[in-house]
C-alpha cells in the first residue's frame, strides 16, 4: 500500500508540509480546533483548514497561562502556538464547545499573533427550532467574518462545490471504516490512524483523489479478514493522539473496528444536503450528527449512540479514552458505562494524560480485557 | 409505609416550624440571614404539602420568571457552598467517585450529585425538584451536571443557552437568547399547566433589578477607608442576592444591611481594626476556610475590600432599559462576568482596583471553576502591567477541603503581605 505512504509522510511533519503547500500554492492556512469547525466555509474562501492537535511532548510555554489541571489537548495546542512552531498560519478558528477551549480561544487572542482570530459561538443545545436558525445565523455571520479576513467574496457556487467535495470525502472515509470493520487485516489500526488524520490537514481534493486510489487498491487485495481469534473493539472519547493505541491493542488480541471519537467518526458521520442552501446545510449536518458531549442533544442520545455503534460494528467490547480533566467526556461516563453494563456490553476505561503509561502496562491492561471478552 | 409516613410527619413539622417563624418574623424588626433562610429552605422542603413546585436553578439562571410563576427556586451551588462551608465537602465529593465521576470534576457538582442519592448533606439534603433550569452563562459545567440530574429524578430540564460573548454581544446572540425566554415561558407554562403571568413577571423584574441596585451599593460602601465591610462579609450576605432577588423580603434585608453599613461608615468603624491595606479577591470563595483567610489577612491589617464575585450579580444592570424589562434580559442574563472574554474580564479588575483602591490582587485559583480560573494568569500579568500591584494566586477548591494545603497557602499569604508592606514603605519615602 504505498499509496498510504503519502499520508504518513504528511502527518509525520505536517508543519513542513503547510509551509510547502503555501510557498507552492500561495494560498492561506487557517487553523482550527474541533470536529465543529465548519471547514467547508473555509475551503470555500480558498484556504485550507488544519487541524490543531497539539503536542503530546514537552508542554512547558503553556504553563505561563494555563494552570496543572486544563486537560493536556488544550494545553498542547497553546503549547504549539506560543512556540512560534505554527508561524505559517494565517488566522486561527475557535468554535465554541467547552470550558477549557472557550478560554483556550481567549488567551490565544492575547499571546498568539495572527493576522485573524475568529471565535464561532455555536449553541450548546442542538435540539430545538431556535438552535437551528441561530447556528444557521451563526455561520453566515463566521461566512462574513471570513470574508473579511480573507478578503475575498464566498459565494452559494463555491459553498456548493465544496459542500461536494466534503461528502465524497466522508462518503469515502465510511467507505473505508466499513471495510475495515470486515477485513481488519488489510489495513493497520496505525495507518487508519493516519488516514485520518491527513484527513483534517491535507488539501482536500488531493486527499480524496488519494483515499479514492487506496480504497481500490484494497478493493482489488485479496483476503486481510478479521483473525477469526481477535476481539473486536470500539474507541470512544474526544481524540486520539496516539497511534500506539491501536498497535497495543493489535498486539494484546484485539483490533479497533469502529469509534466515536471528534478524531473519527463524528467527524465524517453526517451527509450535507446538496438541494438546501449551503450554510442550512452545514448547519443542519451538525444538529444531526452524533454529538461531543460538550453539546445537548437530549438526555441519552450519545449512550443510545455508542450502544449503536457497537451492535452494527459487532463489537465484542469498548474502550473509553478519557483525558484527563476532559469535563463533558467525564461527566457522561457512569451513565454510558451504565447503559453500556444493561445491554452487557463489556468496556474498559483508561485515563489518558499527556504521555501514554508505559507500552508494557498498557498491553497487559489490554490483554486483561481482551481475556473477558 | 412507615418510612412515608414517618416522612410526611417529618414534613409537616419543618412546614408547621417554618410558618411559626414567618410569623414571629413579622414582629422583628431586623429579621437575620438565618431566619430568612429557615424560612426559604422550609417553604422549600414542605413544598409537596403546600402543592407548591420546585425549580432547580443554576446560580447565574433567570430566577424571576419562578417568582411570578409562584415556582420554589432552588439553588444546588448555594447548597454547595453550604456543603463546603460544613466541610462536608470532601465526604460527599468521595461518594460520587465511587459512582464512577472523576475527582477532577466541579466539587459542587459532585457533592450535590452525591447528595441526590442519600438524603445527606446539610438540611438533610434538598427538596426533590419538579423541574431543572439550567443557564449556562457561567459554565459548561452546570449543562452536564443539570443532564446527571435530569435522568436521576426524571423531570423536564430547559436549557437557557448563552453563548458567550468572547469579544461582543453580537445581534445573532441577542435574537437567539430573547427567542428562548419565550420558550422558557412556555415551559413553565406547561410544567405549572396554567398561563403565563408577564404582570407578575414585571413586578418582579422591577424589584429584582432595585434589589440589584441596593446590592451595588452595599458593596460600593467598601470604597470609604476603613472599609465597613469585607469580602467575606459579603459572601455571607450574598446568598440573599443569589437565591430571592425579586422579593419584597430580600429588598427590606438589604436596606436594613445598607443602613448599618452607612452607619458604621458615618462612625468610622472599619470591619478590619487598623485597617493598613485593602485588597481584592478573585473567584469563588475557599468555603471551607473562610473563617481561617479572614483571620489571616486581618492579623496583618489586611482587608479584603471587594471581590469578583458577589459583584457578579449586580453587574449587568447597565443593560437594563426601556419600559419593558422583559426585553431587557437577555442581555442582563448573557453579559455577566464569567460570560465575557479574558481581557475583558481583565478591564473589570483594573476598573475595580481603581474605584476600590487596592493594594493588591487575591487570585483563588479554582480547580473546580474552569471558565473562571483559565484565564487568571493572563489577568495576573495584565494587572501587573497596567498597575503594578503585586498579585497572589492561591490554588485549592472551593468545596473539595481534601485538596488545600493550609501551611503552603499560610506561608505564601505572609511572603505577599511583606511585598505590599515594602511597596507602602518605599512609597513612603
Amino acid at each position: 500500500m504505498e499509496k498510504i505512504t503519502e499520508f504518513k509522510n504528511i502527518i509525520t511533519d505536517s508543519y513542513a508540509y503547510c509551509r510547502k503547500y503555501k510557498e507552492e500554492t500561495g494560498k492561506k492556512i487557517v487553523g482550527y480546533t474541533c470536529s465543529y469547525t465548519p471547514e467547508e466555509i473555509i475551503y470555500a474562501a480558498g484556504a485550507l483548514p488544519f487541524r490543531l492537535f497539539g503536542t503530546n511532548e514537552g508542554i512547558h510555554l503553556a504553563d505561563a497561562n494555563l494552570q496543572s489541571y486544563c486537560c493536556s489537548l488544550v494545553r498542547g495546542i497553546l503549547e504549539e502556538g506560543l512556540s512560534g512552531r505554527l508561524d505559517f498560519l494565517d488566522g486561527a478558528v475557535f468554535p465554541h464547545t467547552c470550558d477549557s477551549f472557550q478560554r483556550l480561544s481567549d488567551i490565544w487572542r492575547i499571546n498568539v499573533a495572527h493576522k485573524f482570530h475568529l471565535d464561532i459561538v455555536l449553541p450548546v443545545k442542538l435540539n430545538t427550532a431556535s438552535a437551528r436558525q441561530y447556528m444557521i445565523d451563526i455561520l453566515e455571520k463566521f461566512k462574513k467574518d471570513l470574508e473579511h479576513a480573507l478578503s475575498v467574496k464566498i459565494t452559494d457556487a463555491m459553498l456548493s462545490d465544496t459542500i461536494k467535495t466534503y461528502n465524497q470525502i466522508r462518503a469515502l472515509m465510511r467507505k473505508l471504516y466499513a471495510i475495515r470493520a470486515q477485513r481488519t487485516e488489510i489495513i493497520s489500526g496505525r495507518d487508519f490512524h493516519s488516514i485520518i488524520k491527513a484527513a483534517m490537514i491535507m488539501d482536500r481534493p488531493l486527499f480524496l483523489k488519494t483515499l479514492g486510489e487506496v480504497i481500490a487498491q484494497i478493493e482489488k487485495a485479496p483476503g486481510g479478514e478479521i483473525k477469526s481469534d481477535a476481539k473486536r473493539i470500539v474507541l470512544a472519547g474526544s481524540i486520539c493522539s496516539h497511534p500506539d493505541i491501536y498497535d497495543i491493542i493489535e498486539n494484546a488480541g484485539g483490533v479497533v473496528v469502529w469509534d466515536d471519537l471528534c478524531t473519527g467518526s463524528r467527524y465524517f458521520d453526517g451527509v450535507l444536503d446538496e438541494k438546501a442552501s449551503p450554510l442550512a446545510a452545514i448547519a443542519q449536518r451538525y444538529l444531526d450528527r452524533p454529538i461531543c458531549p460538550a453539546k445537548h442533544a437530549g438526555l441519552t442520545d450519545r449512550g443510545e449512540n455508542i450502544v449503536r455503534i457497537v451492535r452494527e460494528s459487532k463489537a465484542d467490547g469498548i474502550v473509553f479514552l478519557l483525558l484527563k480533566f476532559c469535563d463533558p467526556h467525564a461527566f457522561d461516563y457512569p451513565y454510558i458505562k451504565e447503559m453500556l453494563d444493561k445491554e452487557n456490553i463489556p468496556c474498559m476505561l483508561l485515563d489518558m494524560e499527556e504521555q501514554l503509561p508505559a507500552a508494557g502496562q498498557l498491553q497487559t491492561r489490554f490483554e486483561t480485557f481482551i481475556q473477558i471478552l | 409505609m412507615k418510612k412515608q409516613i414517618l416522612e410526611f410527619l417529618k414534613t409537616i413539622l419543618i412546614f408547621s416550624f417554618g410558618k411559626f417563624k414567618k410569623f414571629t418574623l413579622r414582629f422583628k424588626k431586623t429579621k437575620t440571614m438565618k431566619d430568612m433562610m429557615i424560612v426559604y429552605y422550609s417553604e422549600a422542603k414542605s413544598a409537596r404539602l403546600t402543592g407548591k413546585k420546585v425549580a432547580w436553578i443554576t446560580s447565574g439562571g433567570p430566577v424571576e420568571p419562578l417568582l411570578a410563576m409562584g415556582i420554589i427556586p432552588v439553588y444546588p451551588e448555594n447548597y454547595g457552598a453550604m456543603i463546603g462551608a460544613s466541610k462536608m465537602g470532601g465526604g460527599l465529593c468521595e461518594k460520587a467517585e465511587a459512582m464512577g465521576y472523576s475527582s477532577d470534576l466541579c466539587s459542587y457538582a459532585r457533592a450535590d450529585i452525591a447528595c441526590a442519592t442519600i438524603n445527606g448533606g446539610p438540611l438533610q439534603g434538598l427538596p426533590k425538584p419538579d423541574m431543572l433550569v439550567c443557564c449556562n452563562n457561567i459554565c459548561g459545567t452546570v449543562l452536564k451536571w443539570y443532564e446527571v440530574q435530569a435522568r436521576y429524578f426524571n423531570v423536564p430540564l430547559f436549557i437557557l443557552d448563552t453563548p458567550i460573548c468572547h469579544t461582543e454581544y453580537t445581534p445573532e446572540i441577542a435574537k437567539y437568547v430573547r427567542s428562548q425566554f419565550d420558550e422558557y415561558f412556555a415551559f413553565l407554562e406547561s410544567a405549572c399547566k396554567r398561563k403565563f403571568n408577564y404582570d407578575r413577571l414585571n413586578e418582579v423584574l422591577l424589584r429584582s433589578f432595585q434589589t440589584q441596585v441596593l446590592w451595588q451599593e452595599i458593596l460600593d460602601t467598601t470604597t470609604n477607608k476603613p472599609s465597613p465591610m469585607t469580602a467575606f462579609d459579603a459572601f455571607f450576605h450574598m446568598a440573599l442576592i443569589v437565591t430571592l432577588r425579586g422579593t419584597p423580603e430580600v429588598i427590606d434585608y438589604y436596606t436594613a444591611l445598607l443602613a448599618t453599613m452607612k452607619e458604621r461608615v458615618t462612625r468610622g468603624i472599619g470591619a478590619v481594626p487598623n485597617e493598613k491595606y485593602r485588597l481584592l479577591w478573585d473567584n469563588i470563595p475557599i468555603w471551607h476556610r473562610m473563617k481561617w483567610l479572614s483571620q489571616k489577612f486581618a492579623s496583618q491589617s489586611a482587608c479584603l475590600v471587594a471581590d469578583t464575585y458577589t459583584s457578579a450579580w449586580c453587574g449587568t444592570l447597565k443593560y437594563v432599559s426601556g419600559d419593558n424589562p422583559i426585553d431587557s434580559l437577555a442581555e442582563v442574563y448573557t453579559r455577566i462576568y464569567l460570560n465575557i472574554g479574558v481581557d475583558e474580564m481583565a478591564k473589570m479588575i483594573i476598573a475595580m482596583i481603581d474605584k476600590y483602591d487596592v493594594d493588591g490582587l487575591v487570585l483563588h485559583s479554582n480547580r473546580s471553576c474552569k471558565p473562571y480560573s483559565f484565564g487568571q494568569l493572563d489577568i495576573q500579568r495584565i494587572v501587573e502591567q497596567e498597575r503594578g500591584i503585586p498579585c497572589l494566586m492561591i490554588e485549592a477548591d472551593m468545596a473539595d477541603e481534601r485538596s488545600f494545603s493550609e501551611s503552603q497557602i499560610s506561608t505564601r499569604i505572609d511572603a505577599f503581605m511583606e511585598i505590599i508592606k515594602e511597596r507602602e514603605e518605599t512609597s513612603k519615602k
